[in-house]
């Protein structure tokens, strides 16, 4: 195994080739925020919050996605990169319908932590109030469009460890969406087999269990963690 | 919509005899299978399948993408997914005539919007509709390649060049010989 060695926010970090600055910063347990990525299912760099700086080039890179070099010099909290973080998460409360007061997931939402964390009280940018649907189709769970960010990660729980790919994006531009099936409510998508993985995977209170109310939602990322484990490491006890 | 109702004339492999429309639609579907076919069933060539199949039917019925993901062996969402993500493919069925106007940047600086918010008034439709008697399609392109004719306009396949709100709005009138 090659390993490369590179440097993070001045902290030496050596790690196997084919590793990306993500994985290399939680080695050496510098945060980096992040919303698309959750481990174990397939990156797609969709949120863009992870991005960091590579010293020798002006582009910032998502650190997800970005394979380690030997000798790089990476930076993850530089005042510029804090500035377009925070832009970032403005810009996508201002995109949605995001009314942290009344959402199942107050107090245990990914979104509202990272708002938290680079300290945003309010968007500068113009909210968009978009007309989205809710579809309260199926039997156990629910998906309300208004709070979605569009991160993909019920698509890719659904397709890559449950294997029923239920879910999709639709459309292009400010009309996109996750879509079911044949653009059918959830409920009669034949393929969902009520496994509940997509509401454990989905960072916000897009996806929730039918029942829960302001501030209950649950889910048990242990279980997706322990799963995706499993099957990539054999390893089949908690 | 259910979609589980694929034609049954096709599982039975006959149409009923003398009903032309039914007839046609099973044409229409043996054409997605010979494409399907050609591809071996591969699912990366849904995009071409799309292609064929909106040029035998016309435009993209849920009914046609089910089948469709049956026969490439890809999941329901993942092909109403592409199907929506592009422009050239319509989900509904387009007017009798089709009414294009180019939006790319030569055509825009000498006026293309005033011939869209002229079109628009005219139709009683917005970009992307058509209007309800079926007759007409309002459209937009992004650069047609025929900047010398700015601002241009296409109505069934036809180019015009060098449009105003007047001439755009005879053409228009035109067509339903008003
Ligand atoms: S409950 Fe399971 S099968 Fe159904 S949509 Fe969610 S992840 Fe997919
Ligand atoms: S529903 Fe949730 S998991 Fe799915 S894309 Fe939206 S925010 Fe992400
Ligand atoms: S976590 Fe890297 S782009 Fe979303």
């Amino acid at each position: 195994m090659t390993v490369k060695t590179l440097k993070i926010d001045d902290i030496d970090v050596a790690i196997a080739a084919g590793s990306t600055i993500l994985q290399a910063a939680q080695e050496a347990s510098i945060p980096i925020p992040t919303l698309c990525h959750l481990e174990g299912l397939t990156p797609v760099a969709a949120c863009r919050m992870c991005m960091v700086e590579i010293e020798g080039t002006s582009k910032l890179f998502p650190a997800c996605v970005t394979e380690v070099g030997e000798g790089m010099v990476v930076s993850t909290n530089t005042p510029k990169l804090q500035g377009y973080r925070r832009m970032n998460v403005e810009l996508l409360f201002a995109e949605g319908n995001h009314v942290c007061a009344i959402c199942v997931a107050n107090d245990n939402c990914e979104l509202q932590d990272l708002a938290v964390e680079v300290g945003i009280d309010h968007s500068r940018f113009p909210y968009q109030f978009p007309k989205r649907s809710i579809d309260l189709s199926h039997p156990q769970f629910g998906i309300d469009h208004n709070r979605c960010i569009l991160c993909t990660r019920c698509v890719r729980v659904c397709d890559e460890v449950e294997g029923a790919h239920v879910w999709d994006v639709a459309q292009r531009g400010s009309a996109c969406h996750i879509t079911s099936g044949m653009d059918q409510p959830w409920g009669e998508v034949s393929a969902c087999t009520s496994c509940g993985k997509c509401v454990d995977a989905c960072p916000t209170g897009a996806i929730f269990h039918k029942g829960e109310t302001t501030g209950e939602k649950q889910r048990d990322r242990e279980k997706l963690a322990f799963l995706m484990n499993a099957r990539e490491h054999q390893q089949w006890t908690r | 919509m259910p979609i589980s109702s694929l034609p049954s004339q096709l599982k039975s492999g006959s149409p009923p005899a003398g009903d032309s429309t039914v007839q046609d639609e099973h044409r229409h579907f043996k054409v997605l299978d010979v494409t399907m076919k050609r591809h071996r069933h591969q699912p990366d060539a849904l995009i071409e399948v799309l292609h064929q199949a909106q040029a035998a039917f016309g435009y993209l019925e849920l009914e046609v993408l089910a089948y469709v993901a049956k026969g490439l062996k890809l999941p329901l969402s993942k092909v109403y997914g592409v199907a929506t993500f592009y422009h050239l493919f319509s989900l509904k069925p387009s007017g009798a005539h089709t009414c294009v106007v180019c939006l790319g940047t030569a055509c825009h600086v000498k006026g293309a919007s005033a011939l869209i918010t002229a079109l628009e008034n005219e139709l009683g439709i917005k970009v992307g509709e058509t209007t309800a008697d079926n007759q007409v399609s309002l459209m937009t392109a992004r650069c047609l390649g025929a900047c010398g004719l700015a601002p241009a306009m296409v109505i069934d396949e036809v180019v015009s060049g060098k449009q105003c709100p007047d001439t755009a709005l005879e053409q228009i009138r035109a067509l339903s010989g008003k």
